[in-house]
């Protein structure tokens, strides 16, 4: 009896009624939202964009997500995918609507947060998905970016230009890969110990530097980056403020394409990703396992590098431990993502939303205390990772180290 | 024999000198333990006994490769002991060449290239000196503090010249309880990062428990404290146990995501519910019958914590080795498929196993709260979960390792501070020693081929204790 209960619990039907649970939650809001009340989303420009029925809104979305999940049920989508987006987008503009509630909130900086906060999260997990689909996991992200930040801070106190900075992180960020590589595949380390290592390392090396050589020198605050705006793009009405931002939010939007392409559609991405499902075949037909290894790996750290520079050169100034658990969410956006870049990025942005959200938080009448709304992605991540494990598949050999017979 | 026959290889100096070098070792570690009594009873030469000591462990570390055969069952302290040297050696060269004195000096290295080597063994020196009185005590100072308290009675100035010894040994004390937790963790094949976390918890329900209830006897109330930490540590490692056991997701996203939650809800906590007063962002006292008893009077902080301690590593050594669960575990943790097999319930041993961790992990917190803070402030955790997985890695998760592993993290850590005001290298050198040291511990061959040791060949072979993402 409870056997066959389980084998008709698939994941299709458990999203089914959890859709269809988000959906009975909303329309539950909506009975006791005011009537005639309005969410207004606004623009800095051009005043408020549209206005929403407060009660109305969250009565269509609430019955929406009813049906989404209904059908899903009942017939079910071609793609989970499908129902899971639907869900989602449903979920977090019932969400917003119910936050603003006679209120309003300024939807492109919303966005644009979201942006900017996703950013080091993808760069992370970028990083991630070049490490582990070569078959070496990355837990040092964290490490990575932490030495990254720094390195940039120090070298624009030093040279004076931002770009310079930069590089210097991608270059630490790649050093320190190294040395994962170096214990991880020479000395076949436990991978996840290697990265704690770094990790570790980064903490206490960035701060003892910066203690010790750079505050005394009164280096350490050579302010920001400039904005880079993008000609033509930047003049669009609403949406035109994504494109005045930080060079390295441009740069992480070209990177996820260029991955994406590297990875599916070119002979290297091939041979990456046949050395983390099956090193041993890949060592048959002659590609070297040790170098596509080492070389993945380094190529993470040049990105979690960039990654970690997007913190101190935006900011302007080094802080202690200024990547607080990034490089961790970054890595469950890449498991999340699949280890994918396109499936990260949006993972990514999920993380971002939530962390704008909670940046507006005060502008709401709704009393929620922030650290709430900072513990959700924490806890979205432990359900999402709960009830997807079947479908995330990492990369078959990923945490082993090869051995050449 | 004919000529053109080789000679028989001959034996190496070192095994052809044996006989003789070990008595000249043993001598000399005898003669250094002499001149060490003499010159604390007469007060003489008392800056000679740093050199002294260390010349010693290294006498002993060479004795120990000598004698590999002979001192079997110190064999094992072999890499750990040329572990922590090389990592010491290496904190040495950063100190030295991070000082500003120095880094001067080395600008006109041609002109004067003796002052820049003496100001860099001046610095280190000093760095390490300051720690080693800050971790064990000042020779001289013990050394009147006991002729006072021997001659007048009068013991305060004995005890504050303690003070250091006794204050390493209760920073280990959380050390010894974090350790243990990720050791155990290890031997069931998790990896558990969440020590932090577990810690931040168990200190949290120590402390709600020792100051809301009120009207126990010190023998209930006490006893009712350190259980409710435990359940707050237990439940916060068996959650990512269970999520493990039930839909296999990872317990090391898992963990992390635990110690935010945590580090969220207790900043929650501090700032609103459970603030004393407004804006001082701790709770109350907890009372005077929750507290662990202290052994001394003032200036020596070590309390009944060290008995927890104590007990927990006798408990996991007793568990993992004497009993059948423990078999099951260390089992699940070796090889989940024989254990599968054989017919081990694998995710009632992964829940128990986290369940366990995170007990020892919140024990550490009670014993935090109730032995020392006494209360619950912003930044309790203060970094145990990363220094945890160091010392399960240097003490081979064997709870006899883990203790001496924490004895020294516990000297680092209460040395570094003193190295801190009186030397100015900041604390941080200490967290690099660390990672130097896990590295030396996890690669053992590149300690052997440092050292010129035979690399084992099973050294070689990858040590993979945690299992990739999916199972």
């Amino acid at each position: 009896m409870t056997r066959q209960w389980r084998k008709s619990l698939t994941r299709e039907r458990i999203f089914g009624g959890v859709a269809m649970a988000a959906g009975l939650v909303i329309l539950f809001m909506a009975t006791r939202a005011e009537a005639g009340v309005r969410s207004a989303f606004t623009d800095d420009q051009l005043g408020t964009l549209f206005a929403l029925p407060t009660r109305e809104a969250l009565y269509a979305f609430g019955a929406l997500c009813f049906f989404v999940g209904g059908w899903q049920l009942y017939r079910g989508f071609r793609s989970l995918n499908v129902v899971l987006g639907a869900a989602a987008f449903l979920v977090v503009s019932s969400f917003l609507v119910w936050l603003t509630a006679a209120g309003s909130i300024n939807l492109p900086g919303l966005l644009k947060t979201t942006l900017v906060s996703a950013t080091p999260l993808t760069l992370g997990a970028l990083s991630g998905i070049f490490c582990e689909r070569a078959g070496v996991i990355n837990i040092a992200i964290e490490g990575m970016m932490l030495f990254g930040a720094f390195a940039a801070i120090a070298a624009v106190s030093i040279t004076g230009n931002h770009w310079l900075g930069m590089l210097a992180a991608i270059l630490t960020g790649g050093i320190m890969a190294a040395l994962h590589a170096v214990l991880s595949i020479t000395y076949k380390v436990d991978q996840i110990i290697s990265g704690t290592v770094i990790n570790i390392l980064a903490a206490g090396a960035t701060r003892y530097i910066n203690i010790r050589l750079l505050e005394p020198a009164g280096y350490g605050s050579p302010g920001p980056i400039s904005l880079m705006r993008v000609p033509v793009l930047v003049d669009v009405p609403v949406l035109g403020k994504l494109f005045e931002n930080t060079p390295t939010v441009f740069f992480m939007l070209l990177l996820v394409p260029i991955v994406h392409i590297i990875l599916f559609y070119t002979p290297w991405g091939l041979r990456t990703r046949s050395v983390g499902e099956h090193p041993r075949a890949a060592d048959t037909v002659g590609i070297n396992v040790f170098r596509m290894r080492y070389i993945n790996v380094i190529i993470g750290g040049f990105i979690a590098g960039l990654g970690g520079s997007y913190f101190s050169l935006s900011l302007g100034s080094f802080e202690d431990n200024m990547t607080h658990g990034q490089g961790f969410i970054a890595l469950a956006a890449m498991i999340f993502g699949n280890w994918t870049p396109v499936g990260s990025f949006f993972a990514a942005l999920i993380f971002g939303f939530a962390d704008a959200l909670q940046g507006k938080m005060q502008a709401f009448r709704v009393a929620l205390p922030p650290e709430f709304l900072q513990m959700a992605p924490y806890i979205l991540t432990m359900i999402i990772l709960g009830g997807l494990i079947g479908r995330v598949t990492p990369p078959a050999a990923d945490g082993q180290p090869y051995e050449k017979q | 024999m004919s000529a053109n026959q080789p000679d028989p290889p001959a034996p190496g100096f070192l095994q052809a000198q044996r006989r003789r070098l070990l008595p000249l070792f043993l001598g000399l570690i005898g003669l250094i333990f002499l001149a060490v009594v003499v010159s604390i009873l007469t007060k003489r030469g008392v800056d000679l006994i740093l050199p002294l000591f260390g010349l010693s462990v290294l006498l002993l570390i060479g004795l120990i490769t000598l004698r590999a055969g002979s001192f079997n069952w110190l064999r094992g302290a072999v890499i750990p002991l040329l572990a922590v040297t090389t990592a010491l050696i290496i904190g040495a060269f950063l100190i030295a060449f991070t000082d500003r004195a120095v880094l001067q000096a080395l600008g006109n290295f041609f002109d004067d290239p003796g002052g820049a080597l003496r100001l860099a063994w001046n610095a280190v020196a000093t760095a390490y000196s300051s720690m080693f009185e800050g971790a064990i005590g000042s020779p001289t100072r013990i050394a009147d503090g006991l002729e006072e308290w021997i001659m007048s009675g009068e013991a305060r100035a004995f005890r504050s010249a303690m003070r250091p010894i006794a204050e390493s040994l209760t920073r280990s004390i959380p050390y010894v309880l974090t350790g243990l937790a990720v050791a155990l963790g290890f031997r069931a094949g998790l990896f558990n990062i969440g020590a932090e976390g577990q810690f931040l918890i168990g200190g949290l329900c120590a402390v709600v428990v020792g100051f809301s209830v009120t009207g126990l006897p010190a023998y209930i109330h006490l006893p009712l404290a350190i259980l409710a930490g435990a359940a707050g540590g237990a439940v916060w490692g068996g959650i990512v146990g269970a999520l493990k056991a039930w839909t296999g997701a990872h317990e090391v996203i898992n963990t992390i995501m635990m110690n935010w939650i945590a580090f969220r809800l207790v900043e929650w906590l501090l700032r609103g519910p459970l603030e004393a007063t407004q804006g001082t962002r701790r709770t109350a006292e907890i009372l005077d019958t929750a507290k662990l008893p202290r052994f001394f009077e003032p200036p020596i902080r070590l309390h009944a914590g060290l008995f927890i301690a104590i007990a927990a590593a006798l408990f996991v050594w007793w568990f993992l080795w004497k009993t059948t669960w423990g078999f099951e575990m260390r089992t699940v943790g070796a090889n989940p498929n024989a254990a599968r097999y054989s017919g081990m319930n694998i995710g009632r041993n992964v829940i128990l196993a986290m369940a366990l961790s995170g007990t020892l992990a919140g024990l550490a917190g009670v014993s935090e709260a109730l032995g020392l803070t006494h209360n619950m402030t912003l930044g309790f955790q203060a970094g145990y979960g990363f220094d945890s997985i160091a010392l399960a890695l240097l003490g081979n998760s064997h709870p006899g390792g883990v203790v001496l592993a924490s004895l020294l993290f516990g000297v680092l850590r209460s040395g570094g501070t003193r190295m801190m005001s009186v030397a100015g290298v900041p604390l941080e050198i200490t967290s690099i020693i660390q990672a130097m040291v896990i590295i030396f511990i996890a690669a053992p061959a590149i300690v052997r081929s440092l050292y010129r040791l035979d690399i084992r060949r099973d050294e070689m072979e990858p040590a993979t204790i945690t299992r990739g993402w999916g199972s």
